[in-house]
């Protein structure tokens, strides 16, 4: 007979084998998919890794878009490590490209203009999470729906301004002017679209996991989230921990939405980002929770939606499958974390 | 000012505002039971995006709206049941959840569509439902061509808000509802099982989200796109907390909304307005939100809302 236990504690190796238990169900699961689209199940996951990682071009593209979600994985996994939840890194992204594009359209010399285009877009999605924040801890609105709603504020406050001021008078497509030639950043290898902003984004991954784990902030964080009563009675100022990290994590949902529109699209249109703030949310639990498990698990969304195009021209798979093995692997990892709650134990026959 | 009015008493107008508000009300009262039973569904926007895919493919393949309208409420009812499984049976993060149904269901929506429909340059379209003029009611002045000539999904999303309050307020069920949305403990001490109601309400509020989806792609549009939802789902999500979780107020809310929606449509159209149209696309969310802070001080949200039940833990 088997049993349900309630865990204590986790043995570290769940932290590699239970992300990997849920991307192979995942990928079990789309197979059918693959299979009802009338293709070989093996040919058309080859060829997506092929074309994601399979030589040095796909890997740069796979990198490029992987930019943006470890940002926002990093934004999510900070902010779900105090319980403030923040469901807004969709409107924080949009928020710091807006701003980001209002800078590097002023003519400056192109260092300057790159730093203050960061600073720009990192104080835009900072503000835009201050409000959920501020909300929940003046007057204890619920975060999950606030940060939620703000992310249509920004949307629509996006459209207004590509199609209001912003709007290309010459072809009339709702789309901004571009940024200065000189604030593009610098491409790192020739041929490719490997940018500088790629480079950052891996460097902030071990800089915010050294933040949570090896400072003062980063305890405060973790306590917060874990248990708000006991960071209280240990002299913890609970609100000002949640403010702290809401700015935190706004500031680097905003650095993704930088990284779009200096490294990637060099202006801001209205599908500049395609969910890469909800995607933030499948990489953060995928890497469950840890800044340093975001980078892997970004570059795997990031080579499924890669490889997913290229599968599709050769098998006729529809390219949506990349949407839906990531709905599917946010959810197989949910049911795995089961796991780190309870136990299966085996229990005698007789009692 | 008077232009404005004139603009308002339009027949057409009134007509517009109650075709705006009708997926919005399905919608509505459909998060507003799960919300209830003390289970928020993010899942809205991806349940209704799917639900509109099957509903117009099935209508479709088969020929039939009624059929379109039946694929679309078991759609909704499935990805309830799914949101159901994950949140209440296994007590999983509702957020989290939600979110995952959502990318879940939207990607799974655009795959089929493409599966079965391919790439075309014009969007394949159906015959949608046809306006359903209601003998001797549809003949009284502005009243009657607005509100009794319209198509039969129009009337029974009328007919559901009574009815929605009536299950919510006058039956047993819509008690238990209630009781493992504000107290699941006591609701548990008393006999009911608070898995078994949360998630009935749960499917009951995907089936409305369902007659949404199936309202967008077979009344509204006569076809599926990508942009068929465009963000309906968390503008219900809205008007649930400014409705107050009540279904009278949710209504009402998402009539206000479509007000607005319907006003802002016609000031592009005549070239009148100034304010940019995208001004009044915020309104809802903004609106909603200042609601959140101003009503925290009385609460009315469930109480257990968010909140999963595992009767061992105390």
């Amino acid at each position: 007979m088997f049993r349900l236990e309630v865990r204590t504690s986790t043995p570290a190796w769940f932290n590699l084998a239970l992300p990997l238990l849920a991307i192979g169900a995942t990928l079990v699961l789309c197979s059918g998919l693959i299979a009802l689209a009338g293709a070989g199940v093996l040919e058309a996951y080859g060829v997506m890794f092929t074309a994601s990682l399979g030589d040095s071009y796909a890997i740069t593209e796979t990198m490029v878009r992987a930019a943006p979600m470890i940002f926002t994985g990093l934004a999510v996994a900070v902010a779900f490590r105090a319980k403030f939840w923040n469901i807004g890194a969709e409107g924080q992204l949009l928020a710091g490209a807006v701003a980001s594009c209002f800078v590097g359209a002023i003519p400056m010399p192109g260092p300057l203009a790159m730093v203050l285009m960061a600073m720009a877009g990192a104080a835009a999605g900072a503000a835009v999470a201050l409000v959920p924040a501020t909300l929940r801890v003046k007057f204890k609105v619920d975060d999950v729906v606030s940060s939620l709603l703000l992310n249509s504020v920004i949307y629509y406050a996006l459209m207004a301004l590509i199609e209001g001021p912003w709007k290309d008078s010459f072809s009339g497509y709702p789309i901004s002017p571009p940024i200065e030639d000189s604030a593009n950043f610098p491409v790192l290898l020739e041929g490719t679209r490997l940018h500088l902003g790629v480079v950052v984004a891996l460097l902030t991954a071990p800089l915010i996991w050294f933040l949570i784990v090896r400072t003062t902030l980063g305890f405060r964080i973790r306590v917060t989230g874990e248990n708000p009563e006991a960071a209280r009675y240990g002299g913890i100022n609970v609100e000002r921990v949640l403010i702290s990290t809401a700015l935190l994590s706004g500031t680097l949902a905003g650095l993704a939405g930088v990284g779009e529109v200096g490294g990637v699209h060099f202006q801001v249109m209205s599908d500049i980002s395609p969910g890469y703030g909800y995607s933030g949310i499948v990489v953060a639990m995928l890497a469950r929770l840890n800044p340093l498990g975001v980078v892997p698990a970004a570059i795997f969304l990031a080579a499924v939606m890669t490889g997913a195009e290229a599968m599709s021209r050769a098998t006729g798979v529809p390219a949506f499958l990349s949407d839906v093995i990531q709905g599917t692997a946010l959810l197989a990892m949910l049911v795995a974390l089961l796991f780190t709650a309870y136990r299966i134990r085996r229990v005698g026959a007789a009692r | 000012m008077s232009a404005v009015f004139e603009q308002i008493f339009q027949v057409g107008f009134l007509a517009a505002i109650i075709r705006i508000a009708t997926p919005l009300a399905f919608a509505t009262l459909g998060e507003m039971f799960s919300e209830r039973a003390g289970v928020l569904n993010l899942g809205i926007e991806g349940t209704m995006l799917l639900s509109a895919m099957t509903g117009f493919t099935a209508a479709s393949l088969s020929g039939s709206l009624w059929l379109g309208v039946l694929a679309a409420v078991l759609t909704g009812m499935l990805m309830g049941a799914l949101h159901a499984l994950f949140t209440v049976v296994l007590g999983l993060s509702q957020h989290v959840c939600g979110i995952g149904v959502t990318l879940f269901s939207s990607g799974l929506a655009y795959f089929l569509y493409r599966l079965i429909f391919g790439q075309q340059s014009v969007p394949p379209n159906i015959k949608g439902f046809q306006t359903l003029p209601i003998p001797v009611l549809s003949d009284i002045p502005v009243l009657g061509p607005a509100v009794f000539n319209q198509f039969a999904l129009v009337y029974m999303a009328i007919l559901a808000i009574p009815l929605a309050a009536f299950v919510l307020y006058r039956t047993p069920w819509g008690l238990s509802v209630r009781m493992v949305g504000e107290n699941p403990r006591a609701a548990d001490s008393a006999g009911v099982s608070v898995i078994a109601t949360r998630f009935q309400a749960v499917v009951l509020g995907g089936a409305l989200m369902g007659l949404a989806g199936a309202f967008l792609s077979m009344a509204q549009f006569n076809a599926f796109t990508f942009g068929v939802v465009s963000g309906r789902g968390w503008v219900a999500i809205a008007l649930v907390v400014f409705g107050r979780w009540d279904p009278w107020r949710s209504a009402g809310a998402a009539l206000l909304f479509a007000f607005v929606d319907a006003l802002q449509l016609r000031m592009q159209a005549s070239g009148l307005g100034h304010i940019p149209y995208e001004a009044f696309l915020m309104l809802p969310f903004i609106f909603t939100i200042v609601a959140m802070a101003v009503m925290s001080r009385n609460a009315v949200a469930p109480s257990a809302l968010l909140k999963p039940f595992r009767r061992e833990e105390r």
